[in-house]
């Protein structure tokens, strides 16, 4: 194994890493300051990669497919809050989980409706299409690198949203006393809109930018979907922190798990036994180091309320 | 009589009375929808002991569902090649026994996974059985010796000492009388002194605390024997469909159970089952007029939350007495 192919590998799982984040950085936003859990995430993802894709087809130009997968995962994560999500706030975990369950079910049913099964297409634009020379020799694309910057970019830029801005002071507010914020005046209603269509921008951005590393399709939200839930939970629900740390560990556990699991079990066994268990542990590896961190930190590592 | 058992008795004699109905009308499909309805209610009345009567929302019960299903799966492989299992020992297509080795393997794993997720609650309760549920849903996609993604077939359906279960009135009768037992089961513990205090903790831990019970055991108790429950419930699945496939493990399962529990009405005896009766019709009847069936049953999901607290049973029953 080589350190080309090594760089590559952590790389693959920082891309991976940063893409988490952006979907989980809104679920436990939404979580912190409306105490939701919002499995219709997932969907806003795919909402994202279908906008971009259908609108980069139409038009030609992939950077107007994501200025229309920005736009619409936030309409519509702001319609669906004014239409369902308000009414769920009081209401306990379980009556979330199904209603929200059953958004899954429209969104999915519906884009299928809409646009049929057959996964669409979305190209790398030009100006990024090409690939980087690595130390080491090996080429990696720049379309991923360009992921990972914009990863970074949204961390820093919410980073500053929450903690410096106008917004952000309520956003803070609302999370630590609702109640309180309504009595200063504050419309907490536009708040919580305001807080869930950032969410969904944020989840539509991750899908549109996935859309063009595979195919885009209806469902594709939910595998990534379980995987953010498993950074929030092992980061702290409603830290951005622990979110951003969680991603990045779960994306490095995930890639480098496939690669070096079947490398690690073909020292001591058969080459065809080990890619079997190799791969095998390696799928059910970061479920194993959540179990692992709950067991001995049950609100995760980064707690906001603790 | 109170309203709560007259509903009760209709469901259940109701789902009795169909196939014979369905087979005196010629219409024998109906008794495999029968069935069914049977094997989710009681899937169901297992997770109901976890999420109604504790009020854990455990969200990986598929893990358990098919535990049992692949109990099934495995056993009827092993018998049908003649191929020792473990140390040994054969295979069967016995469903006793298959009942018995399913519900003790779900009941193990239940106290591994029961171990670490109870010591958490709320939201990372709810995510760590997600969890520990799609560990084991892509444990079974990747290993390749029970069929990995592509699952498992059961040739012959698997017996029962004088019953033809390949007869889908025999099938019926069986998962109809286990049906009737996970509810009888539900009951005894809802009015033991054991679901008293199971149902206290759900209340109010602290105040159960403070006459001396601790909740962390009950709790796991009520976790191990709600997914065993399940289990037997998954193996019966398994045979209905003579199938088994890592589907059973998804985490679209385990919302189903959930959604089967909420429709019919939380932690009432027939609830799960009245979840179930309506959600087998809706998916048969939906499912006939469109192919986006799914569609139809999320918008009817979303009502029932927004609009019908309560499910099925707080329409027809009333409010649950206590809880």
């Amino acid at each position: 194994m080589s350190l080309a192919l090594f760089i590559e590998q952590i790389l693959n799982g920082l891309q991976f890493g940063v893409m988490l984040f952006l979907m989980a950085a809104g679920l436990t936003l939404i979580f912190g300051v409306m105490g939701l859990i919002n499995l219709a995430h997932g969907s806003l993802f795919m909402v994202g990669a279908f906008a971009c894709a259908t609108v980069a087809a139409a038009t030609g130009s992939f950077w107007l497919g994501l200025v229309a997968s920005l736009a619409a995962a936030a309409a519509a994560g702001a319609v669906v809050e004014i239409l369902v999500i308000r009414r769920l706030y009081e209401r306990n975990h379980l009556d979330q989980v199904l209603a929200t369950f059953a958004l899954i079910l429209i969104f999915s049913e519906g884009t299928r409706w809409v646009f049929g099964s057959f996964p669409l297409y979305l190209d790398i634009p030009a100006l990024l299409s090409g690939a980087v020379r690595l130390p080491g020799g090996a080429q990696y694309p720049v379309y991923r690198l360009a992921v990972i910057g914009v990863g970074i970019a949204v961390a820093i830029g919410l980073y500053l949203l929450i903690g410096k801005t106008r917004l952000g002071m309520r956003i803070r507010a609302g999370e630590s006393d609702r109640e309180m914020i309504a009595a200063l005046g504050i419309d907490i209603g536009t708040l919580y809109t305001l807080v869930f269509a950032l969410g969904a921008a944020l989840a539509g951005l991750a899908g549109a930018m996935v859309g063009a590393l595979q195919s885009v399709q209806v469902g594709m939200g939910e595998p990534v979907l379980i995987l953010a839930f498993v950074v929030i939970v092992i980061g702290g629900i409603g830290s951005i922190k622990g979110a951003l740390i969680g991603s990045i560990l779960v994306g490095l556990t995930e890639t480098l798990g496939r690669f070096l699991l079947p490398h690690a079990f073909a020292l001591f066994m058969p080459p065809s036994d080990a890619a079997t268990i190799g791969a095998a542990l390696a799928s059910m590896l970061i479920y194993i180091v959540m179990a692992l961190i709950l067991a001995f930190r049950p609100s995760g590592l980064f707690a906001a309320n603790a | 009589m109170s309203r709560e058992t007259i509903v009760t008795a209709f469901l259940v004699l109701g789902l009795l009375a169909a196939p014979f109905v369905a087979q005196a009308i010629g219409e024998p499909f109906y008794i495999t929808l029968a069935t069914r309805m049977a094997i989710l209610g009681l899937a169901a009345t297992g997770l109901n002991i976890a999420l109604g009567l504790g009020g854990l929302v455990s969200f990986g019960h598929a893990a358990f569902f098919g535990i049992g299903g692949y109990a099934a799966g495995i056993l009827a492989t092993h018998a049908f090649n003649g191929e020792p299992l473990l140390f040994g020992l054969p295979g069967t297509n016995q469903m006793i026994v298959i009942w018995l080795a399913g519900a003790v393997v779900a009941g193990i794993i239940a106290a591994l996974i029961g171990l670490i997720s109870l010591r958490t609650s709320g939201v990372y309760f709810i995510m760590i059985t997600l969890a520990f549920a799609q560990m084991i849903y892509y444990f079974a996609i990747s290993w390749p010796a029970y069929g990995g993604e592509d699952g498992l077939s059961i040739y012959v359906r698997n017996g029962f000492p004088g019953l033809n279960t390949l007869a889908p009135m025999s099938f019926f009768l069986i998962s109809f009388a286990l049906l009737a037992a996970g509810l009888v089961l539900f009951a005894l513990i809802r009015d033991s002194r054991f679901g008293a205090a199971l149902q206290a903790g759900r209340q109010n831990e602290t105040r159960l605390a403070a006459v001396g019970i601790a909740p962390f055991r009950i709790r796991l108790a009520a976790f191990i024997l709600s997914a065993m429950l399940t289990a037997v419930a998954g193996a019966l699945f398994a045979d209905l469909n003579r199938f088994v496939s890592p589907s059973m493990f998804s985490w679209h399962m385990s919302g189903e159970l959930i959604v089967l529990i909420i429709l019919g009405g939380v932690g009432r005896l027939a609830g799960p089952l009245a979840g179930a009766i309506v959600y087998v019709l809706f998916e048969f009847a939906l499912g006939g007029i469109t192919e986006h069936w799914q569609l139809f049953l999320g918008l009817i999901l979303l009502a029932v939350v927004l609009f019908a607290r309560g499910g099925v049973m707080g329409m027809f029953a009333g409010r649950a007495r206590h809880g």
